[in-house]
This record gives structure tokens, C-alpha cells and sequence, in this order.
């Protein structure tokens, strides 16, 4: 299958990790920031480590805030990544790409509930939604993942996957071609790479 | 289900090459830091640390070189420890794969670096570091502790550091509690409880491990978020599926690889 592989140059510290991942399954994903690139791309990912406002901001004077919502090719989003493709983000009040519903939030600290959430949590399916089934079904049982972050966004209709620190959070969403990951598949092992052949497949 | 808690090799980096030592002495070299985090990352690690312990003595920054090599081979996380002492030097070790930093003389003799490195590159990936001795007047923070020629007391209490580096923005504290290192006769349990109730953030125990029994006991006794070994772990003497299926059956929420 001819991939041409996009990850947009959105100024992560993941990208050089996520381009390793890609490169792990034989893939050889190019940086971009240019909209005709990210256009002509088979696969587009979106990666992102830091803050919602900077990277919205970035977005914007790149253009790519208006692109990125409108593209027809498979697009998944990486933890900040993902964080953006929802409606508005509660960090610094910002307006995001309005592809997936609901507006990310902090997670609130708990007795014995330790923020940011670091480590390695497990995946628990919507078993209702044959889109999850599909995945799951893709994916080695338990899937622990690894995650890094103090934002999270709601569980809705378009949840494929939570998972549980103090609350349920949107783990894996999707709506039409887009599919987003709160955790890192490039550093989740055998499960993280299972998630990057299933978006390189499937999709 | 809930966050697993995390068991995390050590590897210390000396020249290029994992080395061991007791005690932060007599370092001999283990073998080469591809190979040993390939092997840790197959056996079940959730998360590496490399740790440069001839870095800060010397007053040089890491060679990144050997962090690029890690990242094209490893598929879980590892952070960079040792000659941090700047958001260049920060900013290139992150560049260069790694997803944390893990600052400990530094963040000492410039505790404003921390917040800056917070905010440039936010709190989850800085760590500190901090090798804690019990005195008379408490536990007490050391420095320098890469060569013993250099160590000296940093004249701060464990505990008043903790909240400083976090009010900071320490994303994560390795809490290594220096008297209980490479004797292998069990974690600091008393002073990481203590420890334990001074921090909000992810904690990290460091020093002790010998037996299986401490990895359990750390995480019932402490709450510690992960557990921290490395002589056991390059010796063979611990396995880490055995640990881990060994921490499953005692009700310890444990990744299975």
C-alpha cells in the first residue's frame, strides 16, 4: 500500500518519537506545516506535547486551523493533538478545531489521584459502539497505554475508548475520518503499535 | 481499573556505557545502552531512566547522540537525567527523543530554572531529583552526588524542597533516599511516607531494592507512584515479568507486558 505519511510540524516534542514509531513499522513519515503537503498526505497525523493555546495560536498563523477540520484523508491526533480537534479547550479559554463535541478540561486532583495523570492505564471499550468492537477487536486485551497530561476530555457519542483516573476521560474518540488518542502509541509498547497499524490500515 | 504502578530500571550512563556502582562508587561497566534498554523495554519495563552520573561533576551538558539511538529503539518512556543546567540543553535532550528531564544538581544551584523549563515545555516532563540523607536535623538534601569527591550538603530539608519544586513546576519527584542506595536491604519506607504526604505530583522511590517483598512494600506502604532499581534489575537477581506477576498476585495494580 503506497502511505504517504504527514505529521504536521506543530511543534511537539513527540513528533520525533511518533516519526520513530512510524518508522518501526516501515514507514517513512515526513514534517510538514505546508497545507498542500498535509493535503496530498494519505495519512495525516496531528502530535502535540504542551499547551492548548500556544498550539492553537501556532495553528492559526500556519493556516492550518481551517485545513486541518476540512481534510477527507484518515487524521489522528496524539495527546495534545487530540485535545485540539475538540470545540474548546478550558487551558488559557481556547477556541479549538470543533471536530469532535465537548470542551477539554483539567482533571481534578483527588485524595490518592496524583496530577498530571503519568503512567500506564488501561483501555475499557464502549462495548455498545460497533466502532469501538471493530478496534478493540484490533487491539491485545488488556491494552494499557501510556498517558501524560492534566487535560482530559468527555466521554460522549463519539468515545471509542476510556479510560479511569479519579473519573472516566475520552481515551480513543472518532468521527468520520478522524480518530484521536489521549495517550502516546508511540510509547505504549506492543499496544501503542497495534493502535498506529490499525490507523495505517484500517483507515 | 486504575494507573498501574510503574516499575523503572535505572541505567547509569558513564562515557557513553552502562555502568554500576555501590554507593555512587567503584563504577564497572554493565553494557551498552541500546542493548540493556531493549532488553528492559521486552521484559516489561514501563519506563526508563538514563542518568549521566558523570554530568554534573564535570560541569558539561549530555552528549545526545546515544539519546537519538534510544529513540529510534524504544517504544516506551524514558527520561534523561544529569547536565541539565539550561533550556538549550533541555530543549535539544527532548528534541532528541527523550519525554522527560530529570534535573537534580542544577535545579539546586538555580532553583529559577525549573520554572522556566516549566513553562517552556510544561510540568509533565520536568522532574527533580532529589538524593535525600537522614541527619540530625532531618532528612537533608545532597548535592554533587555523582563523585564523591564533589558531594556536599545542599543545605536544604527533603521536605521544604519537595514543596519548593513543585510550587515550581516539578511535573514528577525521584525521591532517592541515599542511605538505603546499594545496600539492597529495602526502600526508605519511613521517609518516603513521610515524603509521600509533602507531594501532590507523581512520586518516585529510589534506593534499597533487594527483594521482592520491598517492591510490594514501597507501593502499600508508601503510595509511591513507581519504584526505581537498577542493580537488582542488571544482575538478573530480579526479573521483571516474575516481579510483576509476583506484584499481581498481591493486589498491586502491575502493566502486564
Amino acid at each position: 500500500m503506497n502511505r504517504q505519511v504527514v505529521l504536521i510540524d506543530s511543534g511537539g516534542y513527540n513528533i520525533g518519537s511518533v516519526k520513530a514509531a512510524l518508522q518501526r513499522l516501515g514507514v517513512n513519515a515526513e514534517l510538514s506545516t505546508d497545507p498542500d503537503r498535509i493535503s496530498a498526505a494519505s495519512h495525516v497525523i496531528l502530535p502535540g506535547v504542551g499547551a492548548a493555546g500556544p498550539a492553537m495560536q501556532k495553528l492559526r498563523a500556519l493556516q492550518l486551523d481551517q485545513l486541518i477540520p476540512s481534510l477527507q484523508q484518515p487524521v489522528l491526533g496524539i495527546c495534545l493533538g487530540m485535545q485540539l480537534m475538540y470545540q474548546h479547550a478550558e487551558e488559557a479559554d481556547t477556541s479549538c478545531l470543533g471536530i469532535f463535541s465537548g470542551t477539554v478540561k483539567r482533571m481534578p486532583a483527588q485524595v490518592g489521584i496524583r496530577i498530571p495523570h503519568m503512567g500506564w492505564n488501561q483501555l475499557e471499550w464502549q462495548i455498545a459502539s460497533p466502532a469501538s468492537s471493530a478496534l478493540a477487536k484490533a487491539m491485545p486485551a488488556p491494552a494499557w497505554m501510556y498517558f501524560v497530561h492534566s487535560f482530559a476530555a468527555p466521554v460522549t457519542a463519539q468515545t471509542l475508548a476510556t479510560a479511569s483516573h479519579g473519573g472516566a476521560f475520552t481515551a480513543i474518540a472518532r468521527h468520520r475520518n478522524f480518530l484521536a488518542a489521549q495517550f502516546h502509541p508511540e510509547r505504549s509498547a506492543l499496544a501503542g503499535q497495534a493502535l498506529l497499524s490499525y490507523f495505517l490500515r484500517a483507515y | 481499573m486504575s494507573l498501574a504502578r510503574r516499575i523503572i530500571p535505572c541505567l547509569d550512563v558513564r562515557h557513553g556505557q552502562v555502568v554500576k556502582g555501590v554507593r555512587f562508587r567503584d563504577h564497572q561497566i554493565v553494557g551498552e545502552i541500546e542493548e540493556l534498554a531493549l532488553r528492559y523495554r521486552d521484559q516489561g519495563a514501563d519506563e526508563l531512566v538514563f542518568y549521566d552520573i558523570t554530568a554534573s561533576p564535570e560541569q558539561r551538558s549530555v552528549d545526545i547522540g546515544w539519546i537519538e539511538r534510544i529513540n529510534r529503539v524504544i517504544d516506551i518512556p524514558f527520561c534523561v537525567a544529569g547536565g541539565i543546567r539550561s533550556v538549550a540543553t533541555a530543549d535539544a535532550v527532548l528534541n532528541a527523543g527523550a519525554d522527560k528531564i530529570s534535573l537534580n544538581s542544577p535545579a539546586l544551584e538555580n532553583p529559577d530554572l525549573i520554572d522556566q523549563l516549566a513553562r517552556r515545555f510544561g510540568d509533565q516532563c520536568i522532574v527533580i531529583g532529589i538524593d535525600s540523607i537522614a541527619e540530625d536535623n532531618g532528612f537533608q538534601v545532597r548535592q554533587y552526588t555523582g563523585d564523591p569527591d564533589k558531594m556536599q550538603a545542599a543545605r536544604r530539608s527533603t521536605f521544604d524542597w519537595m514543596h519548593e519544586v513543585q510550587q515550581r513546576g516539578a511535573g514528577e519527584i525521584v525521591l532517592n533516599c541515599m542511605d538505603a542506595d546499594g545496600v539492597r536491604s529495602g526502600y526508605a519506607i519511613e521517609q518516603l511516607q513521610q515524603a509521600r504526604r509533602h507531594c501532590q505530583v507523581p512520586l518516585i522511590a529510589s534506593g534499597g531494592a533487594g527483594l521482592m517483598q520491598h517492591f510490594a512494600e514501597v507501593f502499600q506502604q508508601a503510595d509511591v507512584d513507581g519504584a526505581l532499581a537498577a542493580s537488582v534489575f542488571h544482575s538478573g537477581e530480579i526479573e521483571i515479568p516474575s516481579l510483576k506477576t509476583w506484584l499481581h498476585s498481591r493486589q498491586i495494580t502491575v502493566r502486564a507486558a
